[in-house]
């Protein structure tokens, strides 16, 4: 079982900003603080497919560019807030047919942001 | 009435392909990858598969549709109250890397709608739809995508949690606001209290004051919290009782000081930290 190296993302609202419109997700809660607060939320927030695709990158700086992602799968917990630290850790666990799963965790200050698996096929 | 809604929608089998503004490009990989800070050299040649949903999606000034079983079934649970929306489980499955000048396009189904469940958040529904990329008729990618849909309760994944303010305890918070720390002080007989309270614990009398005290003390006594979690915190914290100068015991967070550091006796004076609508009073060092 390996363990793989730690990968921490400081999420500031420039990092929320640009990864919601690089994803081509225009709700106003990933952009426009004063929508935010009045919706219920504390801040703007990290949109699902910037989470998806730092579980991806979490995995692939490890596994490097020869890695073939089969599959991400993931469980959403907290939400991810402006000025927060997320810190994504993970161990891979299997191996079959050449596919190796590898879980991951995303922590912040609040708890589990996201928990789920990568499925990938290692060079 | 909800689940016959879920079912009518269901029947209607999946979305007609809705094709992508773009073809796979090197910009928009390019935008993605400098956003998240992802330096796979495997990219812009191959497209990053967690990028398959940003092709499809609507953009700024979507067009209504008119098969759209996410959203027709969204639209159910609002008007039953269900308002509130939660993503919790998003399951992608590439079947192949895209490449650039490739012209994908996506169709949904709606898969399951289950409920009314008791949740954390409040009542509501689960809603499962599964999506399929294409190029041409090749599924690319797939996808398994569920929202919670509830009525807002009592939330218990909240953020920090907050004082309540109360006619008694007003003139502490707007203190702090100030960067006071206020005592009360009864006007009749000028005995210092805390916590505050309506009436004099000494004279009776029911004519509160309030001095602003110096913030300086020393640590009675402490707890260190290590379990269980606290909403908006990160553990383990200090909560230390504090005696102050003028002679009231005060409680607070004690910042800046590790757990195995703080003692008894130790000299502190206050510090504001904000959180939320309120400024918090902190002891630190000195």
């Amino acid at each position: 079982m390996t363990v793989l190296p730690e990968l921490r993302v400081e999420v500031t609202p420039t990092f929320i900003v640009s990864t919601a419109l690089a994803t081509r997700d225009f709700q106003d809660v990933h952009h426009d603080r004063d929508r935010a607060i009045a919706r219920g939320s504390k801040d703007i927030f990290l949109n699902i497919l910037t989470t998806t695709g730092l579980v991806q990158r979490f995995v692939t700086d490890w596994a490097g560019p020869g890695a073939l992602v089969r599959g991400v799968s993931i469980r959403l917990g907290v939400p991810c807030y402006a000025y927060d630290t997320l810190v994504f850790s993970g161990r891979a666990v299997s191996t079959s047919d050449g596919v190796t799963t590898v879980e991951v965790v995303g922590r912040n200050s609040m708890g589990d942001h996201v928990t789920g698996t990568v499925r990938v096929v290692l060079p | 009435m909800i689940t016959d809604e879920a079912e009518r929608i269901a029947a209607l089998g999946p979305s007609p392909r809705r094709p992508a503004r773009d073809a796979v490009n090197p910009a928009m990989i390019n935008n993605w990858t400098e956003a998240l800070g992802d330096g796979n050299s495997a990219y812009p040649e191959l497209a990053p598969p967690a990028m398959v949903q940003v092709w499809t999606m609507r953009g700024l000034h979507p067009a209504a549709e008119e098969h759209d079983p996410l959203a027709a079934m969204s639209a159910v649970l609002d008007e039953a109250g269900y308002t509130s929306v939660v993503a919790t489980n998003c399951e992608q499955t590439y079947h192949r890397y895209l490449r650039p000048g490739e012209h994908v396009s996506v169709s949904s189904v709606l898969d399951a709608v289950v409920g009314p469940k008791r949740t954390a958040l409040g009542e509501g529904w689960f809603v499962t739809t599964r999506s399929t990329w294409f190029v041409g008729d090749e599924p690319v990618a797939e996808m398994l995508f569920r929202i919670l849909k509830f009525k807002p309760g009592n939330k218990s994944t909240a953020s920090a949690l907050q004082p309540t303010v109360s006619r008694d305890t007003e003139f502490f918070w707007q203190g702090t606001k100030l960067g006071e720390l206020r005592v009360q002080r009864c006007s009749a007989c000028g005995v210092v209290r805390h916590p505050p309270g309506p009436m004099c614990p000494r004279c009776n009398a029911l004519d509160p004051g309030y001095v602003v005290a110096t913030g300086l003390g020393e640590v009675f006594s402490y707890v260190v919290h290590h379990h269980p979690p606290v909403p908006g915190r990160e553990l383990p914290y200090v909560v230390a009782l504090v005696e102050l100068s003028e002679g009231v015991r005060m409680l607070g967070e004690l910042v800046g000081v590790p757990p195995d550091e703080v003692r008894v006796g130790l000299p502190v004076r206050v510090g504001f930290r904000p959180v939320g609508e309120f400024v918090l009073p902190v002891w630190e060092a000195r």
